[in-house]
């Protein structure tokens, strides 16, 4: 027995060094090796401008105006970039007021945007709660409280919080929010009729909220099956951004869908950097036969465990539908399905759910999210195929 | 409501997406330490992109780092990093001293690994460490500690709400863990039916032996227990090293595959005893098919969620828990089954007939799982 804990502790060395804790550093021979690339192109004007901001908070670091500024930035950039180190920056200039027992009204609704990124939506809605109680016509607090109620599938409450925004915010900008939750909570069709008629009649309030709408309309027209109703709303706000990491991910889900892998690829090949779009990569390739298909899934293996060991379980959505699809094991796809369950609740959520459930032949496991889906009224061609899949199993 | 805050709102809604907000890894540093005695030997793995905001590492402004750029960093890297990193043993705080600078690669980019080496003047039984690298501009920063001592290994996570904590150098942490595993493993063995009826057909027969085409008793119980612990021996052996293989990540079977497998494997032990044709070498088939059971095994630790912390410790629990389960059937199956070896009613009854019920349920099962059917509720 001794010497199977050896070996298990050698096997245990072997997987630190998978997992990047422990590899093999080099020492390179040439000075003009290029290590790291920072960044691709130019840098960045919000990039500057976030430096000479924090420059002037290490001089004075309790200048709120200034802190609020650098703040948003970093949110901005951790938003285009999908970068999470943006997401530290922005806690770091609002560190002074981060565990204050009143943080002003601002810094709450920014900690709360800050909190939802890394799942932590219990903490973002008070936070929220006490922003609203402070400024009851804050209309971001509204927004972002809309957002994470939506997440969460309370779409009672979000249908509220979004009703509060027409008072306060540009019409597009409220369309959108409650035609959001609308679509997810039984009115699908006429959501999308809403949504389509303001835009068309107001135009966009800027291009950030028409990328916003128009993915918003492409996954609408999605869950309705209209593929070509989708396809031009993709398009139109991949025009307005060809980089915006969102709708990078959702547009190749439904190319996926589609059977269109192949214009998968060349979309993404250059993205792999983000682990979602690796992952739809690798999705992309397996349903090609692409030959380096393998090396990405290894590379996936290894982010997994890498953001393991840091203690993550941000990516369960993602990993549980890496687990299904590329490593084929159904019930370790329906353990992470169900736990990410019970954080977050969009229709991505309750896919890679049902998926699981499917691939195990486990409708039993499937009930919370069946009975969610009943109570929602939610509406969406592939899960209501899903469902049907599970009903005949029985 | 001017529109620059609310295309900020628009941001704040869409950063939702798991997808969009955290689709990289956030800043982590991967900080080796290895102690002998009061003296400890480091290495440091802390990410260029983050090093470049923290001292500047791109001189030219051409949006990389090359390794010349680096290398002349490297005063200014140990200055900014050592300082952040505090420890102390026996009351008495460690000198650090930087020792060299190389790179590695990790999943997300590259690497500054910066060796080192701390005097502690003092030996202790715990080192009490304060770690606060980029904690000041990163909250999210982590800090993913290894600290290797003569009595193993264990590891920590340092964030800005846990930057001090102390580590033990002996080596009774982690027996909560351990024991965590262990009465896992026990529980796996007792509620896997596919496992405990391999055995069982396998051990049904040791009670008696082939003589002219009959059944006879053995004469001795240490014939049977022989018999018992070459076949319990070979299976343990096989399916710790699979289980062990493939909970790391080392070896992967499609699970339909191994659950199709393990389900012949009982049909196929069971078989054995109603039409003989493994003469004895039942350890052999023990050992062949032991490695299948293991992949079985690692799917609980896999559904388990193995730790990052003391993963080796982990396995090494789960796998001794098995064993015990196993022991434990083993023993009550003798304990049973030795004492009424004699009369006709084993040989007919328990032997015969608990192999056709063994080899008609693992028929059930081969055909569920090779084919993705259900008929049967376990």
């Amino acid at each position: 027995m001794l010497q199977a804990k050896n070996l298990l502790s050698a096997l245990g060395a072997l997987l630190f060094t998978a997992t990047g804790v422990h590899a093999a550093p080099r020492t390179p021979a040439d000075d003009r090796e290029v290590l790291e690339r920072l960044r691709s192109g130019p840098e960045d004007a919000r990039v500057a401008k976030l430096r000479s901001l924090r420059e002037q908070l290490a001089q004075k670091p309790d200048d709120l105006p200034t802190a609020l500024e650098a703040a948003r930035k970093a949110v901005d950039l951790a938003r285009a970039t999908s970068d999470p180190r943006w997401l530290g920056r922005a806690e770091s200039a609002l560190r002074p007021w981060w565990d204050a027992a009143q943080p002003p009204e601002q810094v709450l609704v920014l900690r709360a945007t800050i909190r939802q990124s890394s799942h932590e939506f219990e903490p973002a809605l008070v936070d929220l709660q006490r922003a609203l109680q402070l400024a009851p016509n804050d209309a971001q607090a509204w927004l972002t409280d809309a957002a994470v109620l939506q997440v969460k599938g309370e779409f009672a409450k979000a249908r509220k919080a979004c009703a509060a925004l027409w008072r306060l915010a540009p019409r597009p900008i409220a369309a959108t929010c409650l035609a959001q939750v609308m679509s997810l909570s039984g009115e699908l069709s006429k959501s999308r009729l809403l949504l389509q008629g303001i835009m068309a009649a107001d135009g966009a309030a800027d291009t950030g909220q028409e990328i916003w709408t128009r993915t918003a309309l492409a996954e609408m027209a999605v869950r309705a099956g209209d593929g070509p109703g989708a396809e031009s709303e993709y398009r139109a706000a991949l025009r307005l951004d060809p980089d915006d990491p969102y709708l990078l991910g959702s547009y190749s889900d439904f190319l996926l869908d589609q059977g269109r892998a192949g214009e998968v690829v060349p979309l993404l090949q250059s993205r792999g950097r983000a682990d979602g779009l690796l992952l739809r990569l690798a999705l992309a390739e397996k349903a090609t036969g692409a030959s380096n298909t393998s090396v990405h899934v290894q590379a996936l293996t290894d982010r997994f465990a890498a953001s393991h060991l840091r203690g993550d379980v941000v990516h369960r959505r993602e990993e549980s539908r890496f687990a299904l699809q590329l490593r084929g094991d159904s019930k370790d796809a329906l353990r992470l399905a169900r736990e990410n369950f019970e954080v977050q609740r969009e229709p991505a959520d309750l896919r890679v759910y049902l998926e699981a459930a499917v691939a195990a032949h486990d409708r039993d496991a499937a009930k919370p999210a069946l009975a969610f889906l009943e109570v929602t009224k939610m509406q969406d061609a592939t899960l209501a195929r899903l469902k049907a899949q599970l009903e005949m199993a029985r | 409501m001017t529109r620059r805050t609310m295309s900020t709102a628009l941001v704040a809604f869409l950063l939702l997406s798991g997808l969009a907000a955290r689709a990289h890894k956030p800043s982590d540093s991967y900080l080796s330490l290895a102690s002998h005695g009061g003296h400890i030997d480091g290495t440091w793995d802390i990410a260029l992109r983050d090093l470049d905001d923290a001292v500047g590492l791109d001189d030219d402004g051409d949006g990389t780092v090359t390794w010349g750029e680096l290398r002349k960093h490297q005063v200014q890297i140990a200055a900014y990093a050592l300082p952040r990193l505090r420890l102390s043993m026996g009351g008495s705080e460690c000198a650090s001293e930087q020792l060299g600078l190389q790179v590695d690669s990790h999943t997300d980019g590259a690497y500054a690994v910066l060796h080192f080496s701390m005097d502690c003047k003092r030996e202790g039984e715990a080192i009490q460490m304060t770690y606060s690298l980029l904690f000041d501009i990163d909250p999210s920063h982590r800090g993913l500690v290894r600290l290797s001592g003569p009595h193993g290994v264990q590891t920590a996570v340092f964030s800005p709400a846990h930057a001090t904590q102390e580590l033990h150098l002996s080596s009774s942490s982690g027996i909560g863990q351990f024991a965590t595993f262990l009465r896992e493993g026990v529980f796996h063995i007792w509620t896997g039916f596919d496992h405990i009826l391999f055995l069982l057909a396998l051990l049904l027969p040791v009670v008696v032996r082939r003589k002219e085409g009959h059944w006879v008793p053995v004469d001795n119980w240490r014939v049977a227990l022989r018999e018992v612990l070459k076949v319990v021996t070979m299976f343990t052996l096989a399916h710790s090293l699979t289980l062990s293989l493939a909970a790391l990540g080392i070896v992967q079977l499609p699970s339909r595959l191994v659950e199709s497998a393990i389900a012949l494997s009982v049909l196929l032990a069971a078989l054995n005893n109603l039409w003989p044709f493994l003469h004895g070498k039942q350890w052999a088939f023990a050992f062949g098919f032991g490695l299948l059971h293991g992949f079985g095994f690692a799917s609980v630790l896999t559904d388990m969620g193995l730790p990052a912390v003391g993963l080796a410790r982990a396995l090494f629990g789960f796998n001794v828990g098995v064993e015990l389960g196993q022991l434990a059937i083993v023993a009550g199956f003798l304990a049973l089954a030795y004492p009424v070896r004699r009369p006709w009613i084993y040989q007919r009854v328990v032997l015969g007939g608990g192999s056709v019920g063994i080899a008609t349920l693992s028929s059930v099962w081969l055909i569920e799982r090779a084919f993705d059917l259900r008929f049967l509720p376990i």
